[in-house]
């Protein structure tokens, strides 16, 4: 994780003048039209600086998971622009996108979406294959990513014979593979228990010492209170931004009452 | 009652629901049950045109012939009248044989160089006289009956040369009219004359012979050396059943002795023209039928898998699992009834078309009779295609569990470590389609046998066109009607298999695509593209389709060789380029039609899959 550090160091002030990694002005998104338009972006500007941990929080159907969709290309906005590493990314063609999600972006998503049929060390190194690494060196990586979050003895294992906690800290290793400028995770803790949730904020607090950049989007608040930023969403827009300080794995704990 | 109206209400809906796949999976099996249908009834019309023109021609019980054993056999120069004295009184003493009630002849017959419309080719001449015989008399089908300077020539061979009445012709450089078209039953129609023995004028012409007849003064005069006079004698029995039993007690192994052939050896002959239709169709249809087995089998499975969650609702509210799987096989088993009933009417209109027996022969009136045997056969084998092909999906469907079936968890996909650890070394494209491939390897098994099956199909036909060119020769100014015929019957056959075999591929790859949404997903959100996603998709086919394409060249010779063996002849190898062509032609073909759905399946939405799935 220095690695990443090390990328992030000595970053050029991007062409609109901000030294934000990821920048979002006036991101909107649409779906229907007429009296079925349904706003689900409705003009939020984001800007997060290298190393930053952000925080998203609203009720369901807020547009949470759109906005990462968004930042993450995995879908087109209808409106605004988007900025990652000081390049504007919502006018790349397919291709291009799928460049940016391969080298500047990591994806942590609620369901984990880990292959069924591939073990945790190959769905950990697959990334690092599609972008074109030697089979060789994408093993290593992915070992020593599983090794790091404690399990590597569970490398051989499919995701069926793993715990949910433990799928979703393999699906974080997997978004590192590639080190990623960003990692965009869609509500990361909600399909586990307190125990399996506490061991992933353990982990985000570890990438955000590591000077990862995260935007993790969220609707439980001692998730949020991990992040040096809180945002809170409702109907597509912003509405409110606090700054946090950002707490320890150990301060965490004690504020979620899960180190007991 | 009340289960079979919930089967029966459950079926119609999902009928209606599902128009599309309903539609083509009843053209499958209609394909298959039609050529079937074909099948079996061309089997056992082969004799019913000879009884015609043998009934309508007075036809012969036995012929009898002798031919020159002297020097005018080719060995040397000899008289034009090549039967000695002796051969043709032992020929004309058959007419007071035990058992014999009448006869006609001896005919004078030789063989002349003919010339027609720029083409030649070589005749055998049977001298005839003006009057009607008693026996064998030719059924016109076309002007009138032989006169001095007039020939009549045989309707096969006639519409080979492309001649009719009022044309002209020359016999051994001598010009005559063509007064009439007809038909025998006591030859075996152009290009198979020669089954009651001839003597061809080597060296002067490419084609077999075909029969023409001119008045007896005519044969005497067109004779010559390399042509000397032979003798056919024309026999009626008191017991023509027991002809072939007559004509072996009368034939001696002797050169100079008559030779004789039973009516039911011409007939045999004559049938060859269509029996090699029939044989093509049968194996054609069991062909078709297998391809159907594979396509209805991912259709279905597409289905059931589709249907996870209705499982389990059904389930939720009461259903056994016998009544599950009771739903599923009821649809498909409906299907398969109807496809049958369409396959029976449509093989039925099109059979006039395959069961005209050709020039030669009279021939039957109309469509050729369909027996009850023929319907129940095709009804079973469409409802057996059916019933193979959704027994597995049904019970699988009927034995998945209630709560995981409501949360529409597919099938977890097969996991094959060795195939992993090899693709990771691959470019991304391939590493997707052999982890793609390797998720369902009963489908791509399907896949494999269906490309195999199809490419046994085409190779088995290149296989014949191979050994007609060899034997026939490419230089053959005239078209072997049995050829011309066999060719449209291939042709026909190896249309349908590849159009089969074409929705087998697009059925397989949509069924993939659906299947593999999720994983596609996941790995464009990992940072594959698009082109990579929909390459995988469509290599994940193109790999099962290479070894189907390489394994259906020895099923190809396997094929042919099962055929030839029953028909007692020899393989012509094509050519390799030829079989080369057909592995590459099948790869390219089967990429192009994989290429549309795997680039749709690509181009999905990720975030939508991923938030659905």
């Amino acid at each position: 994780m220095r690695a990443i550090l090390g990328r992030l160091e000595g970053r050029k002030v991007s062409e609109t003048g901000s030294t934000a990694i990821l920048r979002a002005r006036e991101l909107r998104k649409n779906y229907g039209k007429d009296d079925g338009l349904v706003r689900a972006v409705d003009g939020v500007d984001l800007e997060v600086a290298p190393g930053e941990t952000v925080a998203v929080m609203g009720p369901s159907g807020c547009g949470k998971s759109t906005l990462l969709h968004l930042l993450g290309g995995l879908e087109r906005p209808t409106a605004g622009e988007i900025w990652l590493a000081g390049r504007r990314t919502d006018q790349l063609g397919e291709r291009s996108l799928a460049a940016m999600r391969r080298d500047g972006v990591g994806f942590v998503f609620q369901a984990f979406h880990l292959l069924d049929e591939l073990t945790a060390v190959e769905n950990v190194e697959l990334p690092a294959l599609l972008a074109g690494s030697s089979a060789r060196g994408a093993r290593r990586r992915a070992v020593d990513l599983l090794e790091r979050i404690g399990l590597a003895d569970r490398a051989s294992y499919q995701p069926a014979a793993l715990s949910g906690g433990q799928r979703q800290r393999v699906a974080i290793a997997r978004a590192l593979a590639n080190e990623p400028l960003v990692v965009l995770a869609d509500e990361p803790t909600g399909n586990l228990d307190s125990a399996a949730t506490l061991d992933v904020l353990r982990l985000f607090d570890s990438l955000r010492e590591a000077g990862q950049t995260l935007v993790v989007v969220t609707h439980d608040t001692r998730i949020a209170a991990t992040a040096d930023r809180m945002i809170s969403m409702r109907d597509g827009a912003f509405v409110e931004e606090t700054r946090l300080t950002g707490g320890t794995t150990g301060h965490l704990a004690a504020l979620a009452g899960l180190d007991g | 009652m009340g289960r079979i109206r919930v089967i029966t209400r459950l079926v119609a809906r999902d009928l209606r629901r599902r128009r599309g796949e309903a539609v083509l999976m009843l053209i499958t099996i209609m394909a298959a049950s039609t050529t079937l249908t074909l099948g079996l009834i061309l089997h056992g019309v082969t004799s019913q045109p000879y009884a015609q023109t043998r009934a309508a021609t007075r036809g012969p019980d036995v012929v009898a012939n002798v031919f020159p054993t002297g020097p005018g056999t080719g060995k040397g120069p000899t008289e034009s009248n090549g039967v000695s004295a002796r051969q043709l009184a032992a020929l004309t003493t058959l007419d007071h044989a035990p058992g014999v009630t009448g006869h006609s002849g001896p005919y004078p017959v030789t063989w002349a160089l003919l010339r027609a419309h720029g083409t030649t080719a070589t005749a055998e001449v049977e001298g005839r006289d003006a009057a009607a015989a008693s026996l064998d008399q030719p059924k016109l089908t076309q002007g009138s009956w032989v006169h001095p300077g007039e020939v009549v020539v045989e309707r096969s061979f006639a519409d080979a040369l492309g001649i009719g009445a009022g044309d002209r012709m020359t016999l051994n450089g001598r010009s005559f009219r063509v007064a009439g078209v007809a038909v025998t039953a006591a030859f075996v129609p152009y290009p198979n004359v020669c089954f009651t023995g001839c003597i061809i004028k080597a060296n002067e012409t490419t084609t077999q012979p075909g029969l023409v007849w001119v008045t007896g003064a005519t044969a005497h005069s067109l004779a010559t050396t390399g042509g000397p006079l032979t003798y056919f004698l024309n026999l009626k029995l008191a017991h023509p059943g027991r002809a072939d039993a007559f004509a072996n007690a009368n034939t001696t192994p002797s050169a100079s002795a008559p030779f004789l052939t039973g009516w039911q050896d011409i007939s045999q002959q004559d049938g060859n023209v269509v029996r090699n239709e029939e044989l093509v169709m049968m194996v054609a249809s069991w062909l078709l039928c297998l391809l159907a087995v594979a396509s209805v089998a991912v259709l279905v499975a597409g289905r059931v898998a589709d249907q996870i969650r209705r499982v389990g609702l059904l389930k939720a509210v009461g259903a056994t699992p016998a009544l599950v799987a009771a739903v599923f096989l009821a649809e498909y088993l409906v299907l398969a009834l109807v496809a049958a009933a369409a396959g029976l009417i449509a093989g039925r209109l099109v059979a006039p078309l395959l069961t005209s027996p050709g020039a030669g022969l009279l021939g039957i009136a109309g469509a050729p009779p369909m027996s009850l045997s023929t319907v129940i056969v095709v009804a079973c084998v469409a409802l057996a295609v059916a019933a193979v092909a959704t027994l597995l999906p049904a019970v699988r469907a009927a034995r998945t569990s209630t709560v995981p079936a409501l949360a529409d968890a597919a099938r977890p996909p097969r996991r094959h470590g060795w195939l992993v650890a090899i693709s990771a070394r691959l470019p991304v494209p391939l590493l997707l389609a052999l982890r793609l491939a390797g998720r369902r390897p009963r489908r791509v098994l399907l896949s494999v046998f269906s490309v195999a099956v199809t490419v046994s199909g085409i190779v088995a036909v290149l296989i014949v066109h191979a050994h007609d060119d060899r034997r026939f020769g490419a230089a053959s100014p005239l078209a072997d009607p049995r050829i011309v015929r066999l060719n449209q019957v291939m042709t026909v056959f190896t249309v349908a298999l590849v159009a089969l075999a074409a929705v087998n591929a697009l059925l397989i790859t949509w069924a993939m695509v659906v299947d593999a949404r999720r994983s596609s997903a996941v790995a464009r959100a990992l940072g594959a593209t698009p082109g990579q996603v929909s390459a995988g998709l469509s290599g994940a086919q193109v790999l099962p389709a290479l070894i189907g394409a390489l394994l259906g060249i020895p099923g190809g010779f396997g094929l042919v060789s099962a055929i030839r063996h029953s028909a007692g002849s020899v393989i012509t190898t094509p050519p390799i380029w030829w079989l080369a062509a057909v592995v590459l032609g099948t790869v390219v073909v089967v990429a192009a039609l994989t290429a549309v759905p795997a680039r749709i399946g690509a181009r999905r939405s990720v975030a939508v899959v991923l938030q659905t799935d």
